[in-house]
């Protein structure tokens, strides 16, 4: 859970509330119940310091004792609410389809209609006094439990694990049981615990409104329903009652906002690193004089001793692609991310030298860094507003960034469309983007990097999500775009086989360090790392042998948190020797434009 | 397993139109096709899992891998529970021991039973979606994308799974891959679906070596290629 002072006051709140109603009624309870007939219908006193009721009871007292029944009270009515609720939502998924139906309908039709009429209807046909309105808040919280259980086991029913227990004959109930329940429990609990909060308010309002708890009984709502009369003589006598209210009900919503937040920001499971590693020394890599990216010695760490980036050096010349592969978790994303500006908090990045055409970028303004960099990444509505047209989005760019005119900036924004090849520009910049297909999407967010004069493209996987047919076309745009504006790509994949027929210089990254670099003409015969090597011959292509089988690569590539001292691929390496777990090989350099990080390599 | 007439429309939408397909029984039989041709909406119909119009026969016990490992195990369910969901009849000890059967099919350890999904990496859990589908004694094993979402040092060891099991267990495979070069390397014949229909179909060197369709050349030629000099 956040500790935001929020979640703080909200946990302070009900845990108050909680020992309040322990150890009110043994504490209070005698006090409660004295009957005073000399001190009837007092005011604030220093005896009574919210005066007394008509029989001269210490309402104070009552206040302090009444937190156990109100709290119970909303406690049932929240359980009662929530169960009914949850069998409602979930009975369409074990019905036949004519019963899930008929109460589909029926749900949709209590969420229609307003809680409060239902309480108290439901209040007035089960009989006044606490059970009644326990019911009836439970009938007004329910619909909404109901409707909440169904879209949640909606999502989990279209899942591929639902669709393989379906295959293997898992009757409906089992996997209702096994595989839907559990896995919304943590959603519908937290909810339960909001509901509470507004069980509570609801509770007080129908006793405040002599529909809930009858005399002899009390509860919050039943002391301000007494104390009321007197408002205008004695406030202080409604005020106890109705700040108690108050308070419970802010705590539990605060408390339900609090663990909500938490557990959609918890992460997802991350192996945690030993101590902190020592700062690793930036490698040698080939500098260009004219480079449009020059980063050296680049670290990402993140708390924890988790440092994902360590000491990547890279240049991208003008109209040079360079490619930057690796398996998933080598860091090349973060790579990226950190060349522009976009490591999420808490990750912490340092370099030697950080260069966008020769300029730090530390220097460079957002606006400057915005039309002299271009991001493309593998999930085109990362980049793009599901709510506005293509053309509009578009247009901003140039609107914001370089002053243009509305006119000026949809014209350039069509004009742009049409030049990533979009069929019917003018069509297209008016549609919104889900009207468009996964590839055209692409195109439309390459577009968008073009409205200002890119000196540097980064992308990030942009066609991972895509088909063959799509990708190839999509290559052949970025290298069009390439070779007529002069901008430098790093384009980033996990597939050596798309590095190797888009890029003219091939980075291999493992565990968060640049392990080769070289020229693609060398990628096929002349590759020295044994990575590269293993990355190469797993991968089939056209020519590959059908009757071998194929090579693939043993283990596991550490987690950022557990690089040790060798050469981090040792475990892996068919070629290791003893001094390549002790000590860690430099990128060195082994041919022209070619440098390798291995022992064995030379 | 025959494929008759098999139709498959989505509202006004037809996904699948009227394909007939043969696969023989353990071989592997690859679908290409670019997304959105058809080819998982062809596979679920096999499987079952969407209405559809024609005839499948000679598949009476279909089971299906899907493309991404991460959303067809159960976070919640251990792996063993998960391969053990198809195994009816079988209690306890004889249970455990299918289990590590199973799991040794596709080269896992026993002792990952006990471990959660999100322990593993990507290729662990298809293999363990594998030995799930395993389990329900198929006879038609249909593999859709399996190795799309995976890294490709990780991609060779699954694919060289899926050819063990027709060597070794004759199970017979309907494999669906939107790369030719995967498709090609594993499959005994491949058949290409285009806008829902099926526009070639034959052995994989004839369909590869001599493609008769424009849009089978064009699949050929986007698989991308290291240059070599
Ligand atoms: N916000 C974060 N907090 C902690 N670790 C992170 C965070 N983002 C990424 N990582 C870790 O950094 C490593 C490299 O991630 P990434 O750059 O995305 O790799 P790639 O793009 O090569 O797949 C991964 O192990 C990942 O778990
Ligand atoms: S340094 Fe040693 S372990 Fe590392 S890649 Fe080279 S041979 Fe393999
Ligand atoms: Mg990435």
């Amino acid at each position: 859970m956040p500790r935001t002072p929020s979640a703080v006051a909200g946990t302070v709140l009900v845990a108050l509330m909680v020992v309040l109603a322990v150890i009110g009624p043994p504490l209070w309870g005698d006090e409660a119940a004295r009957i005073d007939a000399t001190a009837v219908l007092q005011g604030g006193s220093a005896a009574h310091p919210f005066g007394t009721d008509n029989l001269g009871r210490d309402l104070l007292a009552r206040v302090l004792v009444a937190a156990r029944y109100s709290l119970l009270l909303a406690l049932a009515a929240a359980l009662i609410g929530g169960v009914a609720g949850i069998v409602l939502g979930a009975l369409p998924s074990v019905l036949p389809r004519r019963g899930a139906r008929f109460v589909t309908g029926m749900v949709n039709a209590l969420v229609a209609f307003p809680g409060l009429l239902l309480a108290m209807f439901t209040a007035v046909v089960t009989g006044l006094g606490a059970r009644g309105a326990v019911l009836g808040i439970g009938a007004a919280i329910a619909p909404g439990f109901a409707r909440l259980t169904q879209t949640l086991a909606a999502s989990v029913a279209g899942a591929d694990y639902v669709a393989a227990a379906r295959m293997l004959g898992v009757p409906r109930h089992r996997v209702l049981a096994r595989h839907v329940l559990p896995n919304i429990a943590e959603p519908l609990i937290l909810n339960l615990a909001m509901a509470l909060g507004g069980a509570l308010l609801g509770l007080s309002g129908m006793s405040f409104l002599g529909l809930g708890v009858q005399p002899p009984d009390y509860d919050w709502g039943r002391l301000l329903f007494d104390g009321f009369g007197r408002i205008y003589v004695n406030p202080e006598v409604a005020l106890g009652p109705a700040a108690a209210v108050a308070l419970a009900g802010i705590g539990f919503n605060l408390l339900g906002d609090a663990l909500a937040k938490g557990a959609a920001r918890r992460p997802a499971h991350r192996p945690d690193g030993a101590a902190p590693p020592a700062a690793p020394a930036p490698d040698e890599a080939e500098v260009q004089p004219d480079a449009v990216l020059d980063v050296r010695g680049l670290t990402v760490s993140f708390p924890g001793g988790v440092t994902p980036v360590r000491g990547v050096s890279l240049s991208v010349g003008p109209g040079e692609i360079v490619g930057l592969v690796g398996e998933s978790g080598s860091g090349k994303s973060l790579t990226a991310a950190a060349v522009g500006g976009l490591v999420p908090y808490p990750g912490a990045v340092s370099h030697t030298a950080l260069r966008l055409s020769g300029e730090e970028a530390a220097t460079l303004t957002q606006k400057e860094l915005g039309t002299s960099l271009a991001m493309v990444f593998q999930d085109p509505m990362a980049s793009l507003n599901p709510a506005l047209r293509v053309g509009g989005q578009l247009a901003e760019v140039a609107q914001v960034h370089q002053g243009a005119t509305r006119a000026e900036a949809r014209r350039r924004a069509v004009d742009r469309l049409g030049h990533v090849h979009l069929p019917e520009p003018e069509k297209q910049a008016g549609r919104h983007p889900h009207q468009l297909s996964g590839g055209m999407r692409q195109r439309a967010v390459i577009a968008m990097g073009l409205m200002g004069t890119p000196k540097l493209i980064i992308a990030d996987e942009p066609t991972t999500a895509l088909d063959v047919t799509v990708q190839r076309q999509i290559l052949r745009l970025l290298r069009e775009v390439t070779e007529e504006t002069r901008a430098g790509v790093l384009f980033i994949s996990h597939d050596i086989a798309v590095v190797g027929e888009l890029c003219d210089r091939v980075v291999v990254m493992y565990a968060g360090r640049v392990v080769e670099e070289l020229p693609v003409e060398r990628l096929a015969e002349g590759a020295a790392h044994p990575y590269t090597r293993a990355l190469l011959g797993s991968l089939p292509d056209m020519d590959t042998d059908r009757s071998r089988p194929l090579a693939s690569i043993p283990g596991r590539q550490p987690a950022p948190g557990d690089v040790g001292d060798g050469c981090a691929f040792a475990p892996r390496c068919p070629l290791a020797g003893e001094r390549c777990e002790s000590s860690r090989p430099p990128l060195a350099r082994v041919g022209a434009g070619h440098l390798v990080a291995c022992w064995e390599a030379s | 397993m025959r494929i008759d007439n098999l139709t498959v429309r989505f509202g006004g939408f037809t996904a699948v139109d009227s394909v007939s397909l043969d696969v023989p029984e353990g071989h592997i039989v690859g679908l290409v096709g670019e997304s959105g041709s058809g080819k998982s909406s062809l596979a679920r119909a096999v499987c079952g899992l969407v209405p559809h119009t024609g005839l499948v026969s000679g598949a009476s016990r279909p089971q299906m891998v899907f493309q991404d490992p991460y959303a067809s195990l159960d976070p919640r369910m251990k792996i063993g529970e998960s391969v053990a969901e198809g195994l009816r009849g079988l209690r306890g000890a004889a249970r455990d021991a299918e289990v590590a059967r199973l799991l040794g099919l596709v080269s896992l350890p026993a002792e990952l039973a006990g471990r959660y999904p999100r322990e593993l990496s990507g290729g662990q859990r298809q293999r363990v979606a594998i030995a799930r589908a395993l389990g329900a004694r198929p006879d038609l094993l249909v593999a859709d994308e399996i190795t799309s979402a995976l890294d490709v040092s990780v991609q060779g060891a699954v694919l060289n799974l899926v050819r063990s099991l027709r060597d070794e267990l004759g199970v017979t495979i309907l494999f669906i891959s939107h790369n030719l070069a995967v498709v090609r390397y594993v499959c005994d014949e491949v058949a290409v679906l285009h806008h829902g229909r099926l526009v070639e179909h034959g052995p994989t060197e004839d369909v590869i070596g001599a493609p008769a369709h424009d849009y089978t050349r064009a699949l050929i030629e986007a698989v991308p290629r290291v240059p070599r000099p």
